[in-house]
């Protein structure tokens, strides 16, 4: 009983460094309709700068801050400079434009940082006060860190204007436009929400999974799973889905396929949930009258 | 009186396909002028050519003594121009009232916003009693309400409508209709009527455009359109 | 025609004129353009984004590595079994993914491609696989008598495969087959309409795929003599995506200047930096989408239309 609730719990912990990226993934994909296939790199890339200040002396959590800008800065150059261009252009360019930058930021993070296994720092004591039998310290502090940046999100997008206005922007841009909202610049925004968020799971990940560049290869993976199996067009389904992806994955590792397989596990889930419920256990399936 | 928006040497196309030509049209500040003509002779175009919005667009286009025409839709909107366009751009996915709280996303009055929400709720009480519903789950009538209210919210001086009595029942027609009028009456707010339905349009209108294949072939005063009897035999049916 | 049997004529003298090494160099250009040329039935010719096809290069490698160490298969024998396996695999997983559109779809097989070197190392198969280790096997010789060294003979063989693969790809896609298979591409419901059942070629498309892309990691492994999971990570199938872009999206030839590209830029850019080959593919990857959606023979074409204007026009009577 106390290993399944390890298990478990450890799960919830690893769940939501997963709803991070699936909340960043869901975000690009209802504002454009496209899945960033980029995005874990990107968050690979910025744990890498994060990793740099902190070589470099700056403190730990005004290093975390600076990452995130710096991620958000990324994401908003990437979708005015890159991505806008093709905006238009048919759906297959633009799938090819995100493997393309996939492609080059794994690259990038090899030839600046090189290929080696670097350790992270965790801002978490190893021996706090609420570690436990059951989870350590990062993992009580990295659930608590995603949680926060999942509540954050979550009020910005329900209760000010600029989160309704990009929520708005994604669901009908010409309307929007009409009403006065530059759809052009709530791109750019959600592009560096995204980015910023998936620099927290980078950086919350890192200390586990040690820096190098395929870091975030599996995590992409569950996030993208997370994200199908709690509706892709649900932001908030799909966080949820991530932490039960984390959960299964744990679960399935420890008493069903073993560590080796839990990849699979997600190559599974979103083949499951596509064929029997493609929009997910919290997709929106709402009428609409014309 | 005076021209709120004037146009001139208005041309508009698609792509290739060229769908207005050589447009001159202005509209009498806190009047209402209908755009009447068939199905695909150029009323939306000219409406989206106003909001630079899907079109190619070459002439003049002034909106209180400013040239509008090449801005950004979004910049044209927050001039105080209110487009309430075909097919009604409801934001299905969000409440009545988040629609309209986007109507006004561009004030920074929020004295005035909330006072513009008991004033399109009193024009609307039917949105008020919907507040908090889905927006994409109201009716069709209700949605057209929505998107007068979303626009009325920016408080515009200038209002397009894009025929708003398409696919309507003639009683909710005549309910929206009523209000425009009550709008124009009390507010002095300019209208752009973009209407099938000739007789309703002549009736709410006092100027009135006649568009054919994409030029404007007759333009005046309502009451001498509605008395032309080529007009009569064309659109309005006796 | 002409123009064909001159490239084929190239391609036999090659083995010839340059040394070992690029003998094998030319090999795997071979085996790539068969893998291109997978990827682009399935992507450019039936518009069913599929980021995993290096998932089925795996099989048709591990297929002959497989047969060759445990039933002493001879490697000729091996790759029709490669190539059937490999249309079953891809037909099967072409059932689920017909129900996804666009996005779902490349999700799905690029969720394939990040799990196959894990799938490939499970402990459970490992008896077979020789997990992460992989198998290593013996390189063929060229039969007795004929007077050719391995390289030579291996390359060879790889030309006379990818002559038959290329022949049947062609034909396959000018026929009906073909252009059921593009009808569905430019318009689902139309083709639909026109009575094709959509789903059944969706599917066999992705078998036929697959096959394409399977007998090249059957060939792969042959001239490598060497399979392993880490051998067949995401990049592989970015690759051949690769290919299909820089060739040429839709086109049969482009496969080979895609496959040249794949080989050789990686080789030279290796010298700058080992992450520099993936940065500059990535690089390239976007600036092709932006400047030349049309690949290198969007890019011929369009010379050639420019130097003269009637051969389009030629070309197109001399078909009729």
């Amino acid at each position: 009983m106390q290993a399944f609730l390890h298990q478990l719990l450890s799960g919830i912990a690893t769940g939501g460094i997963y709803a991070s990226l699936a909340l960043a993934l869901v975000m690009i994909h209802q504002a454009t309709h496209h899945i960033n296939f980029a995005q874990g790199e990107l968050a690979m890339f910025a744990t890498y700068i994060a990793w740099t200040l902190v070589q470099a002396g700056v403190p730990y959590w005004a290093a975390f801050v600076l990452t995130l800008v710096f991620a958000f800065a990324l994401g908003v150059f990437l979708q005015n400079v890159v991505l806008r261009p093709v905006q238009n252009a048919p759906f297959f360019s633009v799938v090819i434009v995100f493997i393309g930058l996939l492609v080059i930021f794994n690259s990038l993070a090899g030839w600046i940082f090189t290929y080696t296994v670097k350790t992270f720092p965790s801002p978490f004591p190893i021996r706090a006060w609420y570690g436990s039998n059951y989870l350590s310290p990062h993992e009580v502090g990295m659930t608590a860190v995603t949680l926060v940046v999942l509540v954050l999100v979550f009020a910005f997008f329900r209760f000010t204007n600029l989160g309704l206005a990009m929520r708005g922007a994604a669901q009908n841009p010409a309307a929007s436009r009409l009403v006065g909202i530059s759809v052009g610049r709530m791109l750019a925004l959600g592009a560096g929400l995204a980015g910023a968020i998936g620099a927290v799971a980078g950086i919350m990940a890192a200390p586990i999974l040690y820096l190098e560049p395929n870091m975030m290869s599996g995590i992409l993976l569950y996030g993208l799973a997370g994200a199908v199996l709690g509706g892709i067009d649900n932001p908030w389904g799909a966080a949820l889905g991530g932490v039960m992806v984390g959960v299964l994955e744990n679960l399935a590792g420890a008493y069903v396929v073993g560590t080796e397989l839990k990849l699979s596990v997600a190559l599974l889930v979103i083949i499951f949930v596509l064929l029997f419920k493609p929009s997910g256990l919290f997709g929106r399936s709402i009428v609409v009258r014309v | 009186m005076s021209a709120i928006l004037a146009i001139a040497k208005l041309d508009a196309a698609y792509g290739e396909t060229k769908v207005l030509s050589q447009v001159d049209l202005s509209i009498e500040e806190g009047g209402i002028t209908a755009l009447l003509g068939a199905n695909g002779a150029g009323k939306t175009t000219l409406l989206r050519a106003i909001c630079n919005m899907m079109v190619k667009v070459r002439g003049e286009i002034s909106f209180m003594g400013t040239r509008i025409d090449g801005r950004a839709t979004e910049s044209i909107a927050r001039l105080g121009i209110g487009h309430v366009p075909d097919g009604r751009g409801t934001f299905s996915h969000l409440s009545v009232e988040e629609n309209l709280r986007l109507g006004a996303y561009t004030r920074r009055d929020r004295k005035g916003v909330a006072d513009d929400f008991e004033r399109v709720y009193t024009y609307f009480p039917r949105l008020r009693e919907r507040h908090l519903q889905q927006a994409g789950t109201l009716s069709g009538g209700e949605q057209q309400m929505l998107a007068i209210a979303r626009a009325l919210m920016m408080r515009p001086k200038l209002l397009l409508l894009d025929e708003p009595s398409f696919g309507l029942a003639p009683v909710i027609v005549q309910e929206i209709f009523r209000i425009l009028g009550a709008i124009n009456r009390d507010e002095k707010m300019s209208m752009l009527l973009v209407e099938q339905n000739a007789n309703l349009a002549l009736d709410l209108a006092d100027h009135a455009y006649l568009i054919e294949t994409g030029e404007i072939v007759m333009g005046g005063e309502a009451a001498v359109i509605s008395g032309n009897p080529s007009v009569r035999r064309a659109y309005l049916g006796y | 025609m002409l123009g064909i049997m001159a490239a084929l004529a190239l391609a036999v003298a090659l083995p010839f004129v340059v040394s070992g090494y690029r003998v094998f160099q030319f090999t795997m250009v071979l085996d790539y353009a068969i893998a291109v040329f997978g990827a682009n039935i399935l992507t450019g010719y039936n518009g069913q984004i599929a980021l995993g096809n290096g998932a089925f290069y795996a099989i048709g490698a591990y297929t002959v590595a497989i047969l060759m160490t445990h039933a002493g298969m001879p490697y000729w024998a091996t790759i029709p079994i490669a190539a059937g396996t490999c249309f079953v695999a891809g037909f099967l997983f072409g059932l689920p993914a017909l129900r996804l559109e666009g996005p779902y779809l490349a999700l799905t097989t690029f969720a394939l491609a990040v799990a196959t070197p894990q799938l490939l190392k499970y402990h459970g198969i490992e008896s077979w696989t020789g997990g992460v280790q992989g198998i290593l096997f013996d390189k063929p010789d060229a039969p007795a008598g004929v007077p050719l060294n391995s390289d030579q003979f291996l390359y060879l063989f790889c030309l006379f495969v990818t002559v038959i693969m290329f022949v049947l790809g062609a034909n396959l896609l000018r026929g009906r087959t073909g252009r059921a298979i593009i009808a569905i591409r430019d318009n689902p419901t139309a083709a639909a309409g026109m009575g094709i059942d959509t789903s059944l070629y969706k599917s066999l498309t992705f078998g036929v795929s697959a096959l394409f892309t399977g007998v090249a990691g059957a060939l792969g492994a042959i001239v490598t003599q060497f399979v392993s999971p880490d051998s067949f990570t995401l990049f592989l199938s970015i690759s051949f995506i690769v290919g299909v872009v820089i060739g040429g999206v839709a086109t049969v030839s482009g496969a080979f200047f895609g496959a040249l590209f794949v080989e050789f830029v990686p080789n030279y850019a290796d010298q700058i930096s080992k992450a520099a080959p993936w940065a500059i593919y990535g690089a390239l990857l976007i600036a092709f989408m932006y400047a030349m959606p049309t690949g290198v023979v969007g890019l011929l074409r369009l010379i050639v239309r420019r130097i003269d204007p009637q051969w389009a026009i030629r070309k197109d009577a001399g078909k009729q």
